[in-house]
């Protein structure tokens, strides 16, 4: 047989292999981070790729976390250039960032994502607060009967919480803990919520800890059911079982918006002008962090942000709005662009 | 005379003889046998069932990714828009707003425009740079180009977006529907074979979505793999199979090998992230590091298989090589594993089904990325098909639903292709001791 073809075949994959490793430069910009910032980094990399004589960057779905752990792990061809971010960079990663040597990041804000609660159109729009919402998802709840006493979530209904909203099971589908959109949705809703009992309010002060567990818990007899991260799964289930409200980004609502509608939260609906002008409690920015040290050295990058704080990708009318990311007013728009013109480090 | 006490020692009807008794017994012998076949039948049906239900659901929301529909224009390549000497630089998408205006000339005010803007793809202005870029005496002329529709407009053409109910609630507004169905009329609107799902690469326009970029990053991948797992595997059930002797050591390397085929995915991709990309520091996301994990994953499976067809080559064959002379070496080149080939492929050839279909090691190692380039080497950027299907899933476009579909559909039969050879070489060359 032929044996000695299989020992000359597996002989050139080593030589192959070897030499690949020895390519150190690399001519394509690397991202990674949110999942949320994803749908839109992506539009404007094959943009950006289509239209110049650059590569098409490379975007990873890492979550914001894991994308600053992989930012912030070195200077060189073999970290990214860029982090996708649904949150600020915390004070810990920016530690890590220079402890390994990444120093001057620079700093982009891009624009607003809204959390939608929303429910199949066949259903009446939902009319809720943050407050409500706290008392249908938390595990421990203050006693209705005992001021300032936390009991074990006793809500079966809607109605039961509020008697004007409908007498409906309580039952939602929302990311698992391991989503940033559930982040975003404990950090804007639950804790939001929480505070606005005074006795809690005082134990944000008094009791961290405390706070954080009881905030930020959900309840697991079966109210909240943890639908995984696909978001079209949502969309789908809502549509099945008109009783369950659903928890998900703007951009799916503004995608199915023929299917199903965002409760009104403090009195307003997610829609686009409503979140734009800050209207909407239930939204939170976006960003992109730079790493100066690779301007320069990786091809294209001053013209791939250059890209994406144009007024055609961010603006009013740009190719980000119709992907379903809110724009910033115009004013924050174009402190954002100047910084980044003068590639202003943080 | 001794089986006889025992009859009658252990049967609880002594007065009955033998044969009275398997007579007796026979019927209901029958009947579970019936009933043991029956059961077996059910299963056999229900597993069916499962699997018509899976491709039913799955071709039948997917068979329409292989339509697009595409749009009729009449573009005017003017002489002066060509300015410079870079083709590019030309204002390819003010050419296609010109065509749709002409089209549609009573459309007035900027919304509206921007409505009608939208009834074609943004790629078309790519289109046509390619176009002039191939034959750049189009310049200066007037041609009718066919150019892909927006996908909102291909859903409402397939049936899957409606154009019922409130304006404010719709992706199509009432004026681009009525624009729809005037080209349909004028037969400037139709559905063609989707050649652009099978030659290009990701894109976050689902119209222009392909799979070739991931088709090409599984192969790289599994060139890779094929290319090492296979001696390496071949080789080392060999040497256990026929030169190692039987000792602790063997044992306990059979027991790691056994262990390892058994061990999740997921741990070969952490352990590839370990090792080649930080330890190593090859690049991350390209098909040597997916095909190095691939490989290890697919190893055990390719050694235990092929032990086994080393096995099933009778001891016969052996002592007659050896009898005439031939050394031990001979006898396993010569004889031994020419017989056992067959089944090593077979063994092969499932391992890289396997390895074609798993997405989970290639998390850890930064392919799951977004990838518009179609990879032309083993350290380009690339991803694979299971992980295009496991990213457009998750895309809230709604013409991304029938993309997903249509990719599993093309993964089945890649996976059903590589099964069925591996059945057929199996029933081929399988020789009966």
């Amino acid at each position: 047989m032929n044996v000695r073809s299989i020992f000359l075949a597996s002989a050139l994959t080593m030589t192959m292999i070897s030499t690949g490793t020895a390519m150190a430069a690399r001519d394509s910009i690397s991202i990674v981070g949110s999942s949320t910032v994803y749908p839109f980094a992506t539009v404007v990399a094959e943009q950006f790729g289509k239209a110049s004589n650059f590569k098409t960057p490379k975007i990873e779905s890492t979550g914001t976390g894991g994308g600053f752990k992989l930012f912030c792990g070195g200077v060189g061809v073999n970290f990214p250039d860029i982090s996708n971010a649904s949150r600020a960079i915390k004070d810990s990663e920016k530690e890590t960032c220079a402890k390994n040597g990444v120093t001057d990041i620079i700093e982009l804000k891009i624009g607003y994502d809204g959390i939608a609660v929303a429910n199949t159109k066949t259903a009446p729009q939902m009319k809720l607060t943050r407050k409500e919402i706290f008392l249908a998802l938390a595990k421990d709840v203050p006693d209705p009967a005992n001021d300032g006493k936390l009991i074990p979530n006793p809500y079966k209904t809607w109605k039961e919480i509020n008697p004007e909203l409908p007498d409906t099971a309580i039952e939602v589908l929302g990311p698992p803990p391991t989503s940033g959109t559930r982040d975003a949705f404990t950090e804007m809703v639950l804790v939001a919520g929480a505070e606005e009992f005074d006795f809690i309010k005082k134990m944000a002060k008094e009791d961290k800890d405390g706070f954080k567990k009881l905030s930020e818990t959900v309840r697991e007899d079966g109210a909240y059911i943890e639908a995984g991260e696909n978001d079209n799964l949502i969309v789908q289930k809502l549509q099945a079982n008109p009783k369950a409200l659903g928890i998900f980004g703007f951009s799916f609502l503004d995608q199915n918006a023929d299917a199903v509608q965002g409760s009104l939260i403090e009195g307003e609906a997610p829609t686009f002008e409503n979140i734009s002008a800050g209207k909407y409690a239930v939204s939170r920015p976006l960003f992109i962090y730079i790493k100066k040290a690779h301007i320069g050295v990786i091809p294209g990058i001053k013209e791939f942000i250059t890209e994406f704080s144009s007024e055609k990708a961010w603006g009013d009318e740009g190719y980000l709005a119709d992907k379903g990311m809110i724009p910033m007013p115009a004013e924050e728009r174009k402190k954002y662009a100047d910084d980044v013109a003068n590639l202003k480090t943080m | 005379m001794n089986s006889d006490n025992q009859t009658t020692a252990c049967c609880a009807s002594p007065g009955l003889s033998l044969s009275e008794r398997i007579g007796r017994d026979l019927p209901r012998r029958y009947r579970n046998e019936q009933r043991f076949q029956r059961l077996g039948l059910a299963a056999i049906i229900i597993a069916l069932s499962f699997l018509v239900f899976l491709f039913g659901s799955i071709i039948s929301s997917g068979y329409s990714a292989f339509r697009q529909t595409y749009v009729q224009l009449t573009v005017t390549f003017d002489k002066e828009a060509f300015t410079s000497e870079n083709l590019a630089a030309a204002d390819y998408a003010g050419m296609v707003k010109g065509s749709l205006r002409t089209m549609f000339p009573a459309v007035k005010g900027r919304n509206d425009l921007k409505n009608l803007y939208k009834i074609v793809s943004p790629s078309a202005s790519f289109a046509l740079l390619e176009m002039v870029t191939r034959n750049t005496k189009l310049i200066g002329t007037t041609q009718t180009v066919w150019v892909l529709a927006d996908d909102d407009v291909d859903m409402l053409i397939k049936g899957q977006l409606s154009g019922e109910g409130d304006e404010s609630n719709r992706r199509l507004k009432d004026n681009q529907l009525a624009w729809i169905d005037q080209l349909k009329e004028q037969g400037k609107i139709e559905t063609r074979f989707n050649t652009t799902f099978f030659t290009s690469g990701d894109s976050r326009e689902p119209e222009q979505a392909g799979i070739w970029g991931a088709v090409m990053g599984s192969f790289y991948s599994l060139l890779i793999t094929l290319l090492l797992s296979f001696p390496i595997g071949v080789m080392a059930a060999i040497y256990l199979e026929e030169f190692a002797p039987d000792n602790v050591w063997t044992n306990i390397i059979e027991v790691n090998i056994n262990n390892l085929a058994a061990v999740p995915s997921i741990i070969f991709g952490l352990l590839g992230l370990a090792i080649f990309i930080n330890f190593f520091g090859m690049p991350r996301s390209t098909p040597v590091v997916g095909g190095l994990v691939l490989t290890l994953m697919t190893l055990p499976v390719i050694i235990i298989a092929s032990r086994a067809s080393l096995k099933s080559v009778p001891p016969s064959i052996r002592e007659a090589a050896l009898g005439v002379g031939a050394s031990q070496m001979q006898t396993v080149v010569h004889h031994v594993l020419p017989l056992a080939l067959p089944g090593m492929l077979t063994g092969t050839i499932i391992g890289m089904a396997r390895a074609l279909g798993d997405t989970a090691p290639l998390l850890m190692i930064g392919m799951i990325a977004f990838i518009v380039d179609i990879p032309g080497g083993f350290t380009d950027p690339a991803t694979a098909l299971p992980v295009q299907i496991f990213l457009w899933a998750d895309s809230p476009e709604r013409a991304f639903t029938e993309k997903t579909s249509a990719a599993i559909i093309v993964l089945l039969a890649f996976l059903i292709f590589m099964n069925a050879s591996a059945v057929i070489l199996r029933k081929k060359f399988e020789i009966k001791w």
